[in-house]
């Protein structure tokens, strides 16, 4: 078998910082090919987001129907359908509701590996989680904004820096959305079952990010804290 | 290379004491451990379900962080020194999977050369050889969910070993697996072991893997060691011996002794006698009996390891 199990590995050769990005990269990769192979599921996903879109899009219409002067919270129709679309797009883009695989790891002891490899697992879990994040904006975020633009009026913006903002503000939600899903499945290390947690969280952030209606609509007082003690506002 | 001394983990359960009352109750999972394995060496560690064998690898490959005690591995204290560690040991656990799940294998092993940033010549040749081995290009381009647990556990083995691992864990690697996949598992860790570059420390429960693989034997019960020694020396300290069966055309004279062994059985109405041999060799047992009767068939039965090691347990 030869010497060549046993060569001691020269750790990052030369570069360090141009071998940490290849193996981040490395990883994001791997999150967003794991993702990849379930065509079905992110049709299937798709086509939820929509018809979910549908009617939310129809119930805010209604309700700016009904309020006075037709602009609940200042809004106009278009703003809330693009506001109920570009939501729908978002929603597992930035997935608030990701995937509870590290608390299953934990639950059945296959963290163990994570811990092995010579990657700090937090790093390792981001990575794999913006390779989702890249998945989800290319499969899942275009279908039902298209949908919306073909079947409503939506709002384009007026300036072109709103575009690069946009962008930025996503790829920094769905890192926070990250960090609070981590948090949130750790607690597992100390309750062994993540599921108690989870469940208020999904009830939680949908509510209080914005997700089921916009945060405007919310007495000021409620949407000022909101924005500025959380960081839910900022994930969606 | 890897040093234990005085090695402990306590667990902390708490424990139902009345309506709302809970207890704390302490138990040791390790219990005071000390071993040295040298490099090169080929470690079976076993002991019975919840003996403390997970646990002292986990504390040795930095997962667990031991109540007290010390512990190093290549002169690097396992937790602190974690991911340093990790670059230069491997682990493979028969109960889990370090693959990924919905990647092929042949993702799962280029993923890991990035994660442990090895050379892509390294990494080509270490592969290839492990290809040739363990017969892996069948199902390289499977997801790893869709593989049997014998395919699974060969792809597992690859992914411990890519990164060129000093030293290898083993926890249970042939749990569940058909014997075709066992011996493929225990020829390849034979011929890996064979080249004295890696240590291989092993836990198992079949200890087939150990008479195989291992020259030294550690048992460990109730979170100590009760052994630690070759597979001979535990079967000279339980007084366990290699016997003789013989078939006869006629019975034994009665009261005929064969010096150096005892008869311990006799079937067949005296056809088919068993000695067992306490110091006496099986050549110098033959001789003699061939000379005293008429020997139609023999055969060297060697001691069942279970045996000694079930008794073991029990007297542990």
């Amino acid at each position: 078998m030869g010497g060549i199990y046993a060569s001691v590995l020269t750790i990052s050769p030369g570069r360090p910082f141009r071998a940490s990005v290849t193996t981040f990269g490395a990883l994001v990769w791997s999150g967003f090919r794991r993702y990849a192979t379930y065509r079905q599921a992110t049709l299937a996903g798709s086509f939820t987001n929509i018809v979910f879109g549908f009617l939310r899009c129809y119930v805010l219409l209604a309700v700016a129907a009904g309020a006075t002067g037709s602009r609940p919270g200042g809004y106009d129709g278009a703003q809330l359908a693009t506001f109920v679309w570009v939501g729908q797009g978002l929603l597992t883009v930035v997935g608030i509701w990701g995937p509870p695989d590290l608390s299953d790891r934990i639950r059945t002891g296959d963290v163990a590996s994570d811990l092995l490899r010579p990657v700090p697992p937090v790093t390792a879990y981001l990575a794999a989680d913006l390779g989702r994040f890249g998945h989800a904006l290319l499969t899942r975020m275009v279908g039902p904004v298209i949908v919306g633009a073909i079947f409503f009026t939506l709002t384009t913006p007026t300036r072109w820096q709103t575009i690069p903002l946009f962008a930025i503000s996503t790829l920094l939600a769905a890192i926070g959305s990250f960090g609070c899903r981590f948090l949130i499945n750790a607690t597992a290390y100390w309750l062994h079952d993540a599921r108690g947690p989870l469940v208020l969280w999904t009830l939680g952030s949908g509510v209080l990010c914005g997700l089921y209606f916009p945060l405007r609509l919310l007495p000021e007082w409620l949407a000022v804290t909101l924005w500025v003690a959380t960081p839910f506002p900022g994930l969606l | 290379m890897i040093r234990m001394q005085d090695l402990r983990k306590d667990f902390t359960v708490r424990v139902k004491a009345g309506r709302l009352r809970r207890e704390k109750r302490t138990v040791p999972a390790v219990d005071g451990v000390s071993l040295t394995i040298e490099p090169g060496e080929m470690v079976g560690y076993i002991g019975p379900n919840g003996a403390g064998k997970s646990t002292t690898l986990k504390m040795l490959t930095g997962v667990l962080a031991p109540t007290s005690g010390e512990v190093s591995v290549f002169g690097l204290t396992p937790v602190p020194q974690r991911t340093r560690l990790a670059l230069r040991i491997g682990v493979v656990f028969g109960q889990r999977s370090q693959l990924w799940w919905d990647l092929p294998l042949r993702e799962s092993f280029r993923l890991l050369r990035h994660i442990y940033r090895v050379p892509a010549a390294e990494h080509e040749a270490r592969l290839r050889r492990c290809r040739d081995l363990l017969d892996l290009d069948a199902f390289l381009d499977t997801p790893v969910r869709q593989l049997s647990l014998g395919q699974r556990m060969r792809g597992e083995l690859t992914a411990a070993l890519l990164h060129g691992p000093g030293v290898l864990f083993l926890d249970e690697p042939t749990i569940g697996l058909d014997v075709v996949s066992k011996q493929a598992v225990r020829s390849f860790l034979a011929e890996l072991g064979a080249t004295g570059d890696v240590t291989l420390v092993l836990t198992t429960h079949d200890l087939a893997d150990i008479e195989r693989l291992c020259h030294r034997l550690v048992v460990i019960d109730h979170g100590r060691v009760v052994h630690d020694g070759t597979i001979d020396a535990l079967h000279a300290r339980y007084g366990s011996r290699r016997s003789l069966v013989v078939d006869l055309d006629r019975p034994l004279a009665s009261g005929f002794a064969l010096p150096g062994a005892t008869l311990v059985a006799a079937e067949a109405e005296g056809h088919r006698v068993t000695f067992a041999l306490d110091s006496a060799s099986a050549g110098e047992a033959v001789a003699a009996l061939v000379a005293a009767a008429s020997v139609r068939d023999l055969s060297v039965v060697e001691p069942d390891i279970e045996d000694v090691v079930a008794r073991l347990y029990a007297s542990a």
